[in-house]
């Protein structure tokens, strides 16, 4: 028994070594623990966010960016983002949503394994940084549309 | 699309897309420098001799035993013709040289070539059209088919038919080929595009044709 949990957490160490130097540990739906030691910085988050050559994400969702004209709609919307998800839940669906929903059309923001014909000048990148992975979380976890927590 | 760009599209005094079919009629007439064969030589009037031709294109190649396009099929006629002009891919003369054959089946329903031989390089075509590809890991039918109508940003994503191609994009402020506008859509999501001619390219042509068939051909058309 005790060997074969020792397997299993090796396999899912294993499983988290990542291209970009990082580590994560998926556990159920959530990536528990922050990627990096700084805390993320909700205001750079949200300029990530709302950054079409950066985060992407208004091109698919929309949002509570009252400044922002012409936001997607293939996706839900941000609003209230942060009173459906826990950080590690939001972490697990930025890094890698394919591990929710394998026919996700969300991009795995810091995986690189599994893609194909990846263009030479993206080839073996993350979209994001751990560090900007952090700071989106950060901000995304502020978007509530009702007072108390979780 | 915009009733607008709809209306520019069915006028051809307004369709900008009728000025490279104007300079694509002109090439076909054209001896080559110090004499030889036009197009219309061989062919003759294209109003006549070219009605319905590219609602079947890609066709079978027996040459190369590969489907073929419109424009590489122009591109091997030339290559047999004495003294007539190298016209690249997404060349203004090729281009415009395709509009023209183009504009000659326009209204005509897009007929995709019943040659069994074609089947396979259709069902490659499809299985590229399904495939994520790109650091954003998007197929093409993840938007064109699943998500048509939705918006992308401030984009409506349309079912994404071959029908129209070449055609004057108000984005290029140009013409260009369907190829072009599949390496638009590759270089969206951060994939390498094939070269052009490349046969990645021809093969999912030829599933888009079948896809959109019998939509009328609107070659040249105008879209945003």
């Amino acid at each position: 028994m005790a060997r074969a949990i020792l397997f299993l957490a090796t396999l899912v160490l294993a499983s988290s070594a990542h291209a970009d130097g990082g580590r994560y540990e998926v556990l159920g739906d959530e990536i528990p623990k922050p990627l990096t030691d700084q805390p993320g910085d909700p205001a750079r988050g949200r300029a990530i966010v709302v950054d079409r050559r950066k985060g992407l994400c208004l091109l698919c969702h929309s949002g509570p960016f009252p400044e922002e004209r012409f936001q997607g709609d293939l996706a839900p919307s941000l609003e209230g983002a942060g009173d459906r998800n826990t950080p590690g839940a939001l972490r697990l669906r930025l890094v890698d949503s394919r591990r929710v929903n394998t026919d996700t059309i969300m991009p795995p923001y810091f995986e690189t394994t599994g893609l194909h014909r990846v263009a030479p000048e993206f080839r073996d990148k993350t979209i994001l940084n751990a560090q900007e992975i952090e700071d989106v979380i950060a901000f995304l976890a502020t978007l509530k549309t009702t007072g108390g927590s979780r | 699309m915009s009733a607008s760009t709809q209306a520019m599209q069915r006028d051809d005094v307004q369709n900008p897309g009728m000025l490279a079919a104007g300079q694509g009629e002109a090439l076909w007439n054209a001896q080559p420098p110090g004499g030889g064969q036009s197009c219309a030589s061989c062919h003759g009037d294209a109003t006549a001799s070219m009605k319905g031709v590219a609602a079947r294109y890609p066709a079978f190649d027996e040459a190369t035993r590969r489907p073929i396009d419109l424009q590489d099929r122009i591109r091997a006629c030339n290559a047999r013709r004495p003294g007539a002009p190298d016209m690249p891919h997404e060349s203004e003369e090729l281009v415009a040289l395709s509009a023209y054959v183009g504009l000659q089946s326009r209204g005509t329903p897009t007929a995709p070539d019943p040659d069994p031989r074609l089947a396979p390089f259709r069902a490659r075509g499809q299985a590229l059209f399904e495939r994520p590809i790109g650091q954003l890991n998007l197929s093409c039918a993840a938007c064109h088919d699943a998500r048509a109508g939705g918006r992308l940003a401030g984009a409506l994503i349309p079912q994404g038919h071959p029908n129209g191609y070449p055609l004057y994009r108000l984005e290029w402020q140009g013409m260009g080929s369907l190829q072009r506008r599949l390496r638009n859509c590759m270089t969206g999501v951060r994939a390498e595009a094939p070269p052009f001619g490349a046969p990645d390219f021809v093969e999912l042509e030829l599933y888009l044709q079948s896809r959109a068939a019998p939509l009328a051909v609107e070659t040249p058309a105008v879209r945003p």
